[in-house]
């Protein structure tokens, strides 16, 4: 990496700058996939399935149909002639696009209306008639592989079974032999439990079909709309010159707008059919119920170590339950995503995981929600599997960790199942952690509130992420690889565009993105419009997600940046009569070394690019396009401190202070990666604490509505206090290394380990998530624990 | 999320409402806050021909202490009553309740009355005007009708109200020389249900229990008036734990709650329990100037 200059342009890497976007979004002029309006819309809604799994004998859409303002309904069987019942999902599996055959999970897409108006299409549902004969139900994953289990995917040829895949990483024989050596071998059973991104905007489309220039325009909640474009042409086989996909602001993506839907399916047919523009977008509890959920991992996890607690092994069995379809969202070779970084910031000498997934009567993912692909799930049963270890041995959580991770000098480092982690500093950010939590009197405190029957607990988080995918030799989605894009052009009067593949669900990238070339060019941030989300005026990319845009949209954008600074440099040369090696860069003027009277600014050179007199073998014009190819991931850290007080007479837990050290290499504005990492840690929270998708033995949804799925606000979230610790990654263009997942990665196990700390001494070692008050309570009372 | 066809009408008097509640012959439903109401709709769990709006109507938005009794008009939203002083140092049980209600939102909005008329078998204050013996007046074409809080409930989402009465307001007794009171509820996050809450109200004289009135919200069918444990304080000393003890053990024990994804109802049971003692602390406190 080439270490950012300190620049004292407007809006350098490294300013606070306010977000440009704000101002539309706080003035409600925000523009939506539900906003847009098109003369002719026809509004579309779905009948979905009331029954976990059930075979479909008719369907009679006559009802229906008769009623007013109705235009259409597409079955499955309508979509057959097309060619379009079925999709391919992003891991290889195919999906129902409507049922045709049976219905496989609660909430499936069966019929959809469209109408003239929502309000008559969402009547219309009631005159949809579907007779069902209900078949067994599959809700657990464990019971889907019984040799008398019923068969969900009765479609897939020579299916006999609902197993989907086994994928290993690392040495089992080595883990092995490790194992039988050790002192201490703590295990682990737990679930991490099915979740929802929950985006405040659901997702939805509004396709739009020109008949005469056989165009068609889909808006489109998309956290990749290039990608999506490509799916869209190979799936539908549109022809990719005639199809835009415009991702305009999305309210929230979290990996929920990853996939692709029925709906958006559906409402693209509806409009190349009908030829009128067909907007979707579904409710709350659609969104709840159908799209992509997140986690629903069986982790068997076991660490072997001495009993003076070095630890030296790891291995980790995972029963992945898919739902009714295999419709996650992970780089394609890689049908566990990333869980092999499972040895986190510890320094192993053998590691060995198994991941099986299977088929449930569930809604089909699952997707990587706010997550570089399930190291969410790794980071948890590594980070809880320590404090468990700690517990046993009695070393002090915060020592056992500092004892046994990779030191700074081990960097690059390679991990037992096959990572290299690029750089870390852990027990630096360790120790930030402590000092900012006040850990010895926190100690010290814990143990005089024990004598007193008083229930307080600290637990840790000290994760290491691995995001940025990144690395086409490795990474690539249906076959594309995982590269991202920056196309940059700045005007004569030094004032330009930045024009990005990766696309904004929130993030602030039309801010952030501008300090980058601010921080490159000279030029201040707010000279730079950044635009993305549209195919047609945008270059390649394969879309935010997986903490990647700044590593790889954001190194694209310095490295443009810096080539059109060198054509800018040979400009100046040519203006100022001097060799461009006698030229020094610094905010924004090139300066003549030793002659300071001698300089010219980066919008004098711009505005010579569009002038006659240049060298003779320069083109014209201030523009440039960058495709990067990341040569690593990159390798966030941090260590988390949560500090639990739980009332002996609800079960209440009381999240009295939480610490969070990140490091996330360089911070292009401070004040977006701290907001960045308050909503991560609040979602973190929430998963902790509250979140849950649940089933009855029906295969029954709860958590189709914010009622049941709960996700906290404002008033019970915890004061974050943060910390921050810098170690720039040695390969990104200026040392970033992304930080939108951290919190949501790093924070979980941190309640966990807290309220297990809390609950040791009444011979605890694990609840699972939610931490509900009934189970906290359940344990105290178990263990003869009174109110008093 | 869209409602099925419906009127709406927003009549300016109360007889133009109660007219419009008879032409709407049992379809027609009266809307205040709308904010339980209006879910409902959307959902499709509710599908009203029509919908009166009393926002237009004048007078019903009274919040204030008048010959002794408190007087909550059909308007009064719940966020009124939390920022109310005089709710704030004469009834602190309603202001414990408002605090807890819903989430800061839907209290700008929702209204008292409308909760009660609404008739929530999980409602907070369905319980609080139980437990503070409140009036509840209505019109109807025959004229004025007053309801006692005891007994206005009588199912799920079915109140004493007649399908041709309009809610206009509820009336509480004013609290007398020494009246403790306080509400406490559990919830998973603002906005729940609670996975059980407990009002209490007592009267301390020479520091005796003179008085007790103990409601129960969301563990059993409707809001439980747990009269024995309320009887069992009276005469008894506010210093005397083992009888806030024993309160709460006869609470416990009339409660019948069901488990759901709040718990199960052994932890409901219990939490009414602890609860019940907890707030008879904080009323006695209250009851003696003493805020806990």
């Amino acid at each position: 990496m080439t270490a950012a200059t300190e620049s004292t342009v407007n809006g350098a890497i490294g300013q606070s700058p306010k977000r440009v976007e704000d101002d539309r979004f706080i003035r409600g002029m925000g523009n939506y996939v539900d906003d847009v309006q098109l003369p002719g819309m026809l509004h579309m809604a779905i009948y979905r399935s009331p029954f976990a799994h059930a075979t479909i004998n008719s369907i009679d859409t006559s009802r229906a149909l008769a009623m007013p303002g109705v235009v259409a309904c597409i079955t499955g069987q309508d979509l057959v002639a097309h060619g379009l019942a079925w999709m391919p999902t992003l891991a290889g599996d195919t999906q129902a696009v409507l049922a045709t055959d049976k219905v496989r999970f609660q909430g499936q897409e069966v019929v959809c209306v469209i109408a003239k108006t929502s309000y008559q299409a969402e009547d219309a549902l009631e005159g949809i008639d579907v007779d069902y004969d209900p078949l067994p139900v599959i809700v657990d994953p464990k019971r889907a592989l019984d040799a008398d289990a019923p068969i969900i995917r009765s479609d897939l040829e020579g299916k006999t079974d609902n197993h989907i895949f086994t994928w290993e990483s690392g040495d089992a024989e080595a883990t092995d032999r490790v194992f039988a050596e050790a002192d201490i071998v703590i295990k682990l059973d737990t679930l991490y439990p099915r979740i929802h991104p929950a985006p405040m905007e659901t997702c939805g489309a509004v396709a739009d079909y020109n008949k005469a220039t056989g165009k068609m325009t889909i808006h489109l909640t998309s956290q990749a709309p290039h990608a999506h474009r490509t799916l869209f042409a190979m799936v539908a086989g549109l022809p990719e010159q005639k199809l835009r996909i415009i991702s305009p602001d999305v309210g929230g993506g979290f990996g929920n707008k990853v996939p692709i839907y029925p709906g958006y399916v559906v409402a693209t047919a509806a409009s190349l059919l009908i030829g009128k523009p067909v907007k979707w977008v579904e409710s709350r509890t659609e969104n709840l119920m159908s799209t992509g959920f997140a986690r629903d991992y069986h982790m068997e996890g076991e660490l072997a170590a001495t009993k003076d607690g070095k630890m030296l092994g790891l291995r980790a069995n995972v029963l992945a339950d898919h739902g009714a379809f295999n419709a996650q969202a992970q780089p394609s070779k890689w049908p566990a995503g990333f869980f092999n970084i499972a040895t986190g910031s510890y320094d192993l000498q053998a590691a060995h995981c198994k991941v099986d997934g299977v088929y449930t009567n569930k809604a089909p993912g699952g997707i990587a929600y706010r997550c570089s692909f399930r190291v969410t799930e790794a980071a948890y049963l590594i980070e809880r599997l320590v404090d468990n270890l700690a517990h046993e041995t009695g070393i002090d959580a915060a020592e056992l960790r500092k004892q046994n991770f990779i030191q700074p000098e081990q960097f690059p480092y390679k991990s037992p199942m096959g990572w290299e982690y690029d750089s870390g500093d852990y027990e630096k950010a360790m120790n930030i952690a402590l000092e900012l939590v006040g850990y010895e009197e926190l100690r010290k405190e814990q143990a005089e509130k024990r004598a007193k029957g008083e229930v307080m607990g600290i637990g840790f988080s000290s994760f290491t992420e691995i995001v940025g995918a990144g690395m086409s030799k490795i990474c690539d989605i249906a076959g594309l690889a995982m590269i991202d894009s920056a196309e940059l052009r700045i005007h004569p009067t030094g004032k330009g565009v930045l024009k990005l593949g990766v696309q904004s669900q929130g993030q602030g990238h039309e801010t952030t993105f501008a300090q980058i070339v601010a921080n490159e060019l000279g030029i201040p941030y707010t000279d730079i419009a950044v635009e993305h989300g549209d195919t047609d005026h945008t270059p390649y990319g394969l879309g935010t997600y997986a903490s990647r845009s700044t590593p790889t949209g954001g190194a694209a954008t310095a490295i443009v940046a810096r080539k059109l600074r060198e054509k800018a440099r040979q400009i100046a040369a040519h203006l100022l009569e001097c060799a461009p090696d006698d030229l020094e860069f610094d905010s924004g003027t090139f300066t003549v070394k030793g002659s300071p009277e001698k300089s010219k600014t980066i919008q004098e050179c711009v505005f010579g690019a569009y002038q006659s007199d240049l060298p003779d073998d320069m083109e014209k014009g201030f523009e440039d396009v960058t495709y990067y190819d990341a040569p690593e991931m990159t390798y966030p850290f941090g260590t988390y401190i949560c500090v639990v007080d739980i009332d002996k007479g609800t079960g209440q837990v009381k999240v009295r202070k939480f610490v969070a050290v990140d490091d996330c290499g360089t911070r292009i504005n401070p004040m977006i990666v701290d907001g960045q990492i308050h909503g991560g840690l609040t979602q973190g929270f929430g998963t902790a604490m509250m979140e849950l998708i649940s089933f009855d033995e029906d295969g029954n949804c709860f958590g189709g509505n914010f009622m049941d799925y709960l996700i906290p606000t404002a008033v019970e979230s915890p004061d974050w206090t943060l910390g921050e610790c810098t170690t720039p990654s040695p390969h990104h263009p200026f040392g970033a290394k992304g930080v939108g997942e951290s919190p949501t990665v790093g924070s979980p196990q941190a309640f966990v380990n807290a309220v297990v700390d809390a609950l040791h001494p009444y011979g605890i070692t694990n609840i699972d998530m939610p931490l509900s008050s009934h189970k906290v309570w359940k344990v105290l009372r178990d263990a003869g624990v009174t109110d008093e | 999320m869209l409602p099925s066809t419906f009127e709406y009408v927003a009549p300016t008097s109360l007889d133009e409402a109660l007219q419009a509640l008879v032409a709407g012959a049992g379809d027609a439903k009266i809307m205040s806050g709308g904010q339980s109401l209006l879910p409902m709709m959307k959902l499709r769990l509710a599908s009203p021909g029509t919908i009166i709006d009393l926002n237009g109507i004048a007078g019903l938005d009274t919040l204030e202490e008048v010959d002794g009794m408190l007087h909550i008009g059909a308007l009064v939203r719940h966020g009124e009553i939390e920022r109310s002083e005089l709710i704030r140092d004469r009834y602190p049980m309603m202001r414990d309740a408002s605090l807890h209600l819903a989430d800061p939102l839907i209290r700008n909005r929702g209204t008292f009355c409308g909760s009660l008329a609404h008739g929530d078998p999980a409602g907070d204050w369905a319980t609080v005007a139980a437990t503070l013996g409140a009036e509840i007046h209505a019109v109807g074409p025959d004229g004025a009708v007053v309801h006692s809080a005891i007994d206005f409930q009588t199912s799920m989402f079915e109140t004493q109200l007649g399908s041709d009465q309009i809610l206009v307001e509820v009336r509480i007794p004013a609290p007398k020389p020494g009246q403790g009171s306080a509400y406490l509820k559990i919830e998973r996050k603002v906005g729940d249900y609670a996975a059980a809450a407990v009002g209490v109200m007592i009267v301390v004289d020479g520091g005796t229990i003179t008085e007790a009135s103990i409601g129960l919200t969301n563990v059993g069918p409707l809001t439980i008036h747990a009269a024995d444990a309320a009887a069992s304080l009276v005469g008894k000393s506010i210093d005397d734990a083992a009888a806030f003890e024993e309160a709460g053990r006869l609470a416990m024990e009339i409660s019948e709650p069901s488990s759901d994804l709040r718990g199960p109802e052994e932890y409901k049971r219990d939490l009414v329990r602890v609860l019940t003692k907890r707030a008879l602390r904080t009323a006695g406190a209250r009851a003696q100037g003493k805020e806990a």
